[in-house]
């Protein structure tokens, strides 16, 4: 739930090199074979934890996936090998296609407006006097804080057909059509409050963290940047943008992965509906394999949401690990 | 002057509002929570409540099996988060301080662990469950909650032992400790931030959790708190005074625990990030 920038120590790691292997460590044969092993026997629980609780049902998703699976061979417990039939009926579905593209859309549209409120609010923190930026913290924490259950009941009452407070409050506002509006009962208008509600979340997060990576900028920039008779645009654009890059990747990288995932706050909102119209690639693998018991079906279009989410998330991945290379 | 008033006004006034827009649903929640129904049924929202009841609150907590989903919720999280501070320290301190073959790709593995989709994989994860017959049990959950918890947990606990100086642990091995001894004497006590802070957001993933509760206990005596909330608002039609009270009861904890510790389990975070 953080941002990860994978720094790992340089100057202490180079030090500890030369003195592991230096002279003057007069270590005795049977404990340097002992301290060899060491960080792998510290290592196995979280290997054989990662291994066993996620690399099998990694694996076991790609079994299933080429298995025909439905309510009758789960009862008999029988395993009935069918190729790539699961993959070729996904792939040729309109369906698929349609909440695949969906889904994307969903996380762009979500994950632009975090990171853009995000940010603009981070960067208010900065400027605000310290008791009203206290004040904001709060706020922000609160909703960051609240769990994602609670929060979509909470929502599904703000935004109750009947009684909720944002149809009185259209309707105040001259808006006096929205005075019964059900938001349930079209697809964007379940979209719009199922972003709300992300965005609300997740902004926070965004929000502080970027706040709390200008804090760490050095003076120093920025009255150099005036001594160069840099404006405030221009001292913006030219140290806060770029100090703050690698948080921004770091933070629109890790809401990629949450938004695309957000199965709870769509399930729970409108069960995917109307009429499986707000269906996000989570919830329809959910429907078709849990909910009408095509296990491998479902298998299959999870594979495909893993694969699609590596897409989305490539560009990165690809920088990070070349950066842990680097350093390490 | 008028412009300079103008600049110092609006973050201020950008600020309330956010600080309203943040605040108003959480309030909003607590709000309905405690008013009479007559109060929440009304054609013009009373904004703050001024008779107070704690009806809803009854309603909530008499629902049938409440309690054990409470004590199944705590036993599973507190459980989940014991085991992955217990493993991930092991394997933190391996990954800070020691140097060894493979140790980047440890921690490549480990950050492709952290973003692992477990919505998705369910299936697979009820299938798996379902063949060693262990459907309706708190152990899988308790297994799985920790592993979804754990490499965020090794990752961010790596940070932090990296960040404590390497003299300390060796001045006190030259006062006769042995390594562990040192690690538990020495490193372990300035890790405390650090193991607040990670705890803490294992403890909200935990207790979140929804979906794979959702498919692998049907039974309600193995159900936790998300289950019981996510059905009040189906159970109970529009009785939105009960389903926000359930609401307050789930969200107060973690509001609590996260209001508590934030400001150090953040500002160790960001030190445990940029540090390590």
């Amino acid at each position: 739930m953080t941002v990860q920038t994978e720094r790992p120590p340089s100057g202490p790691a180079d030090v500890r090199k030369a003195d592991d292997g230096g002279p003057g460590a007069p270590t005795p044969r049977a404990a340097s074979r002992a301290g060899a092993l060491g960080p792998y026997l510290l290592l196995l629980p979280a290997c054989a934890a990662t291994v066993l609780l996620l690399g099998w049902p990694l694996l076991k998703d790609v079994l299933l996936s080429f298995q025909n699976l439905n309510m009758a061979q789960l009862i008999q417990h029988a395993t009935e090998w069918n190729g790539v039939d699961n993959y070729k009926e996904t792939l040729t579905s309109e369906d698929f296609w349609r909440v695949t593209l969906r889904s994307i859309l969903f996380t762009a549209t979500n994950v632009a407006l975090i990171m853009i409120l995000g940010a603009l609010i981070g960067l208010l923190l900065a400027r605000l006097g310290k008791r009203m930026r206290f004040t904001l913290l709060i706020g922000l924490v609160l909703a960051w804080a609240m769990p994602i259950v609670a929060a979509t009941t909470v929502y599904q009452w703000l935004f109750a057909q009947r009684f909720g407070v944002v149809n009185w409050v259209l309707d105040r506002l001259g808006w006096h059509s929205m005075a019964d509006y059900s938001w349930t009962s079209s697809q964007m208008s379940t979209f719009f409050v199922v972003t709300v509600l992300i965005v609300w979340m997740s902004v926070p997060f965004v929000a502080i963290n970027l706040y709390a990576a200008t804090t760490t900028i050095p003076n120093e920039l920025y009255e150099a940047a005036s001594l160069d008779g840099a404006g405030a645009w221009r001292s913006f654009t030219a140290v806060t943008l770029p100090f703050l890059r690698p948080f921004l990747y770091a933070t629109t990288f890790l809401e990629v992965i949450w938004v695309f995932k957000a199965f709870a706050q769509v399930l729970l909102f409108n069960q995917g509906g109307p009429d499986r119209l707000t269906e996000i690639l989570p919830v329809y693998a959910y429907v078709e394999g849990i909910g009408n018991q095509h296990y491998g079906m479902g298998a299959a279009i999870a594979v495909l949401t893993i694969l699609i989410l590596l897409g989305l998330t490539a560009h990165y991945l690809r920088i990070v690990l070349k950066q842990e290379e680097d350093e390490l | 002057m008028r412009r300079s008033l103008f600049g110092r006004l609006w973050p201020n006034v950008t600020a309330v509002v956010l600080f309203v827009g943040c605040v108003f649903p959480v309030y909003w929640m607590f709000a309905t929570a405690f008013k009479p129904t007559g109060d929440i049924l009304a054609e013009d929202p009373v904004w703050f409540p001024t008779d107070i009841t704690l009806e809803h609150f009854r309603t909530a907590t008499g629902v049938e099996h409440f309690w054990t989903y409470v004590r199944n919720s705590l036993t599973v999280t507190v459980l989940a988060v014991a085991f992955s501070l217990i493993i991930a320290l092991a394997g933190s301190f391996a990954l800070a301080r020691m140097r060894f073959k493979g140790r980047r790709g440890f921690i490549v593995g480990f950050m492709l662990a952290q973003m692992a989709p477990w919505e998705v994989m369910i299936i697979a994860i009820y299938m798996i469950v379902r063949d060693a017959s262990m459907l309706n049990s708190l152990v899988p959950l308790t297994l799985f909650y920790t592993m979804m918890i754990l490499p965020f947990t090794l990752l961010t606990l790596r940070g932090f032992v990296a960040a404590v100086p390497k003299e300390l642990e060796e001045s006190a091995m030259v006062d006769g400790c042995t390594r562990p001894q040192a690690f538990r004497r020495v490193i372990l006590p300035l890790l405390a931030p650090g193991l607040m802070a990670t705890s803490l957001f294992g403890f909200i993933t935990a207790w979140n959790e929804f979906a794979l509760v959702l498919v692998l206990n049907k039974d309600a005596g193995a159900q936790t708190l998300p289950l019981w909330l996510s059905r009040f608002q189906t159970q109970f039609g529009n009785d939105w005074g009960a389903t926000m009270a359930a609401s307050s009861l789930f969200a107060v904890p973690i509001l609590i625990l996260f209001v508590y510790l934030q400001r150090k389990a953040v500002s160790g975070l960001t030190a445990g990030a940029v540090k390590g």
